[in-house]
């Protein structure tokens, strides 16, 4: 079963790269962006059916090594 | 005085330190990323570099690797651990010390002298050094400390900070912070001080004809803290 998760800097994090991204799109025309942050996207193919379980799992993951909880937070977005 | 010095796929420091650790009298070993166990030493160093590439977050992968847990289980029994740089990442995503480190505030790669102050010498560390601003080199992208408010309460209660970004007169202002370190920190301890990390080598400050002094100076005095 596959499972998605998004880790994105928690709000109080300075995100400089969001910042650059931003100055850029509005370089280009892209004039009504309010901000941009950065983050992850990982997806995960989990040997596991069960689609709370296999969450589970992910969610472990992301606490012990995919995100850094100190600036970071993640999401699963999607099991299939 | 027996240290070790640890070499990840990616480590490109481990040799000068080592260098460095022989010039003043250690007996160093230099241990592989993979081992279990570590040679019995006084000191542990993980050294800068670019451990596995940086990939994920610059440490998180090296923090995870087989020798750490008995590098861990060295440094909770009280043994001396000290991170270097990318070691100073390792360090922090160990959960060793304290905060994290964000990429530099101006997304640039900073390679240049920088002075330090340190905060206070109440540590094997700095004890009995007679300077309190040093002259070291920094190297990195991903230098930018940060902690959350809690955490660097915490920090300064216990006395933590190690070392502030300042200039040659040891004045710390936001102008002589190279990466946009909260407080100006270059370095911090673990409470109990027996693990140091920080951004700058002091393995780059061991010759005078190549850099400067001020490192010879602290692995000196290091050795004589340890005996």
């Amino acid at each position: 079963m596959k499972v998605s998760a998004i880790i994105t800097l928690k709000k109080d994090v300075l995100d400089p790269q969001g910042k650059v991204i931003h100055q850029a799109l509005d370089g280009m025309g892209f004039s009504s962006v309010n901000e941009v942050r950065q983050g992850k996207y990982f997806e995960i193919d989990v040997k596991e059916n069960d689609p709370k379980k296999a969450k589970e799992i992910v969610e472990n993951m992301c606490s012990k090594l995919l995100a850094n909880l100190v600036i970071e937070d993640y999401k699963i977005i999607e099991t299939q | 005085m027996k240290s070790s010095v640890i070499t990840f796929p990616g480590s490109n420091c481990d040799r000068d330190m080592d260098v460095a650790l022989k010039k003043f009298g250690f007996k160093n070993n230099m241990v592989w990323h993979d081992d279990n166990e570590l040679p019995k030493s006084d000191l542990v160093v993980l050294p800068g570099g670019f451990s596995y590439g940086d990939y994920l977050r610059c440490g998180s992968m090296a923090s995870k690797s087989r020798i750490m847990q008995s590098v861990i289980n060295f440094a909770n029994s009280g043994g001396l651990v000290m991170g270097i740089c990318n070691g100073f990442q390792i360090l922090v995503e160990t959960g060793l010390v304290p905060g994290v480190l964000l990429r530099n505030r101006y997304l640039e790669f900073i390679c240049k002298n920088v002075f330090v102050k340190l905060h206070n010498k109440e540590n094997i560390y700095f004890k009995h050094l007679d300077k309190d601003v040093l002259k070291f080199h920094i190297a990195h992208n991903e230098g930018n400390y940060f902690c959350t408010k809690d955490q660097l309460k915490e920090i300064e209660d216990n006395n933590q900070i190690a070392v502030y970004y300042c200039d040659d007169k040891g004045q710390i202002e936001d102008q002589f912070n190279p990466n946009g370190s909260i407080k100006n920190i270059a370095g911090i301890f673990n409470k109990k001080k027996n693990v140091l990390g920080m951004m700058p080598h002091p393995e780059r400050m061991i010759d005078q004809s190549l850099s400067g002094e001020d490192g010879s100076l602290f692995f000196k005095n290091l050795i004589n803290n340890i005996k």
